[in-house]
């Protein structure tokens, strides 16, 4: 099992070179640090001693990868390669454009950002299941038929609506929860309940349709059959052979996205003013703080790879078939 | 009056498109095991109503893509026409009164006066406080109080008058056809069409079409006079710009399918039927790039390529080239983003189908391998192709709202669902609400999205059968409500 891990672990250290690879092209070279500042500082007046101080201020005024003004090992960190890229390896994530350090910003906004999206995590996994359980028992019927159509209904509109609807509705109209913003300790909770409340009923849709159509699929399995034929009620079959086995393809392929919820979501908490990772990235789109969206995308491919292997390691925890090689 | 044809960027690839299916639907038509699919997608209810309203919303995207620029009306008749820099299209020719009649601020739908006060200098001296008369909305009333209702009844009621003629004209017609082709009589055609029983649900096209015609129908009689969804901060007709997001909405949906085929096409079957290094390689390609975030991969590519167009001008002439070349960049990027779930599905197929013993038998004969690929996998893998490129659309649809909110989306001077509700999102935190942009972008939107989630629907279960789809469930639903009535 170690072993596994290990080697799995190792395997990951390729696509984050490749992912750190294409986010220093993406922000380095289609785009010398030169056109970025010009950009940031106007594109009409802008003088070379400005763009010079721009660069010097961010670390960008180094040769991009290979620096001959160096002596020695010099040569190849005294880059940006070496001093932006390959030092996100070690968590060394740099200052934003305000002077802030991101890795300080990153550790105190991954706490609100947890606050919303584990809640509405959990509880979108159980709401979808009972949802789908309910239409698979009383499947081929009007209960059926309705529940997908509200289910392809909801999956239509738009999640922009849910929330500027969500937040007209109970927060200006009925006054139940302040609009947006966030508090300490058990105080936030009222400003956490229509985001999460909000962010369950957005996925809700496409996510109890697709549960739905996983719990037809073990339907119609022999085992079920069996259960049957050995006299089983509807309901015990149901809730006890098919709700088990089709748990296993729901609960890991929900395990991908749990590494992911430290991010957040950007749309819910722009809107609702909670200081977390996804709030955190829009700013930085808007301002074009560049240095902050590279953090950014480097810790979400790090995060979705820690959720792939988590993945795998929870197929042998739940299923005993599935061995590790 | 004379112009220059425009063909921006976007324009000639819908053209492409529009080639690619009309040669597809022949090719289609020519082979009975291509056309049996189809069939079923054409017998299923909600798939043709689903189908009916996305035609429209074709007809109007389509409308909206023929660019032109008109000449400038000069008085000395020179030789040389000199052109407008402004591109319009064909739709906004059609609705130039929505297009030119501008108000100074918001006005609610159907309203003859301002929504906001204004200082308006009295003839006799001296000012007032108060809502004036909106400049082309309604002006032509009298007395708007007692006229305004009874002027938009006529107005309606003759509008949807004609539609109804007309509706009754295409189904009387298409009914005498689909007799003609059974070889009855039109009455008896008639009944069965009436009672739901034919195979082509028509009965749902038919209350389709009539609903679409009415609204249709009274929008157009009341569109040039009144302003029907409202006027926005700036005065702009929000129904115009509901119908000029259309075909940013159905672009975005499409065009982004169209960049990223190739890719995956050809990596993912390459990846599943050389193995080896190759799969190797593109596997990993894909996997590297689908660990990224979609949205953070987009964000950042969307943020450099704003950088390269603000450095690089020379490469457009008109602003509608450049706010064009954004949207172009945008279905790419989406593109790139989105490519490899059906690359991976594709990989998968491939691997299952080289096993198989039609292709060990080519292999035994000799055929290249370019040859097999292109003969005998890829026609074996288009099922995949095209439930992935419906399925996706109405999500891409979704994905521009939300990405031109972030500030990642199309380019602001683009009309798209996305800048509307931008536009708009705070307007609802407005004393008086402002309930009519948002209203209007969410409605078009939802319209759009439900009825290609519909028809994706249908394609879906005609085209793969193990999926539990709404379409499925209706068919032995309805099967079975036949079989008790019997």
């Amino acid at each position: 099992m170690l072993n596994y891990i290990i080697r799995r672990i190792l395997y990951a250290l390729p696509i984050l070179v490749g992912v750190n690879l294409i986010t220093f092209t993406l922000f380095f070279v289609v785009n010398t640090p030169d056109d970025m500042a010009r950009m940031q500082l106007g594109i009409k007046r802008v003088t070379p001693e400005a763009i010079a101080k721009w660069k010097q201020e961010r670390g960008y005024d180094q040769p991009l990868m290979f620096n001959n003004a160096e002596e020695g090992l010099e040569k190849l960190t005294r880059t940006i390669f070496f001093e932006k890229s390959v030092a996100m390896f070690a968590f060394r994530f740099g200052h934003a454009d305000d002077g802030r350090d991101i890795a300080y910003e990153i550790r105190t906004r991954m706490l609100p950002s947890l606050a919303i999206a584990l809640p509405v995590f959990v509880l979108g996994l159980i709401v979808y299941i009972t949802f789908a359980l309910t239409m698979v028992f009383f499947r081929a019927t009007y209960v059926d038929f309705w529940g997908v159509v509200l289910c392809v209904a909801l999956m239509s509109i738009s999640s922009l609506f849910y929330i500027i609807g969500g937040q007209f509705l109970i927060s200006k109209l009925w006054h139940l929860v302040p609009i947006s913003g966030y508090g300490q300790g058990l105080d936030s909770a009222k400003f956490l309940v229509l985001p999460v409340i909000i962010g369950v009923i957005s996925a809700a849709g496409a996510n109890t349709r697709w549960y739905r159509t996983l719990f037809l699929e073990e339907m119609g399995k022999d085992y079920v059959r069996t259960a049957r034929a050995k006299g089983l009620p509807e309901s015990a079959v149901l809730f006890r052979h098919v709700l088990q086995n089709a748990l296993i393809p729901i609960l890991t392929g929900a395990v991908v996205v749990i590494p992911l919820l430290f991010l957040g979501s950007l749309i819910v908490e722009s809107f609702f003013g909670i200081p977390g990772l996804g709030s955190y990235t829009i700013d930085a789109i808007n301002s074009q703080d560049f240095a902050v969206v590279r953090v950014m995308v480097f810790l979400g491919s790090l995060l979705y790879i820690v959720g792939l292997i988590l993945t795998d390691i929870s197929y042998t925890l739940v299923d005993p078939r599935i061995r590790l090689e | 009056m004379s112009f220059k044809p425009v063909i921006l960027w976007t324009d000639a690839l819908v053209y492409v498109l529009v080639a690619v299916i009309v040669i597809f639907a022949w090719q289609v038509r020519r082979h009975e095991h291509l056309l049996a699919p189809w069939r079923r997608v054409g017998h299923s209810a909600s798939g043709m109503a689903a189908l009916t309203i996305l035609m429209f919303f074709i007809v109007i995207g389509l409308l909206d893509t023929i660019h032109l620029r008109p000449a400038i009306e000069n008085g000395n008749g020179g030789s040389e026409a000199a052109y407008g820099v402004e591109v319009l299209s064909l739709l906004d020719l059609l609705a130039t009164p929505l297009r030119t009649q501008v108000e100074t601020t918001y006005s609610a739908p159907f309203a003859t006066h301002l929504y906001a006060r204004e200082t308006v200098e009295l003839p006799g001296g001296g000012q007032v406080r108060e809502f004036p008369r909106l400049k082309f909305g309604g002006a032509h009333l009298q007395d708007p109080e007692t006229q305004l209702f009874g002027d938009i009844a006529t107005r309606a009621g003759t509008g949807a008058g004609l539609a109804l003629l007309l509706w009754f004209l295409i189904a009387t017609s298409v009914t005498a056809i689909v007799a003609h082709c059974r070889g009855e009589r039109f009455v008896s055609t008639l009944s069965t069409i009436w009672q739901g029983i034919t195979p082509v649900p028509w009965r749902a096209v038919f209350v389709t079409l009539a609903l679409i015609l009415l609204l249709g129908g009274a929008a157009l009689a009341l569109c040039s006079d009144y302003h029907i969804l409202g006027t926005d901060k700036v005065g702009q007709d929000v129904f115009y710009q509901s119908l000029k997001s259309i075909r940013t909405g159905l672009l975005i949906g499409t065009l982004t399918t169209l960049m990223m085929l190739p890719f995956a096409l050809l990596l993912g079957v390459a990846a599943g039927y050389f193995r080896g290094w190759v799969d190797d390689l593109i596997q990993y390609l894909y996997t590297t790039l689908s660990s990224i975030p979609g949205v953070l991969l987009i964000a950042a590519t969307v943020l450099m390529m704003q950088v390269y167009m603000e450095t690089h001008p020379e490469l457009f002439d008109t602003i509608a080239a450049r706010a064009d070349l954004r949207l172009l960049f945008l279905c790419v990027i989406l593109g790139v983003t989105s490519w490899t779930g059906l690359c991976r599905l594709l990989r998968g197929e491939t691997l299952k189908l080289r096993e198989m013993e039609y292709i060990q038998a080519a292999h035994a004969f000799g055929v290249s391998h370019w040859r097999i690929i292109s003969r005998h996998i890829i026609p074996n893998v288009m099922h995949i192709v095209l439930i992935t490129t419906v399925m996706d659309f109405s999500g891409l649809v979704l994905a521009e709202a939300v990405l031109s909110y972030v500030g990642v989306g199309v380019d602001p001077s683009t009309i798209s669902f996305g800048t509307m509700i931008n536009a708009a999102r705070l307007e609802m935190a407005r004393e008086p609400m402002v309930w009519w942009a948002l209203f209007a972008a969410f409605t078009f939107m939802f319209a759009l999205v439900l009825s290609a989630n519909l028809f994706a629907d249908a394609v879906q279960s005609a085209f793969d059968p193990r999926m539990k789809t709404l379409s499925a469930l209706a068919r032995t639903w309805r099967r079975k409500s036949i079989g008790k009535s019997a």
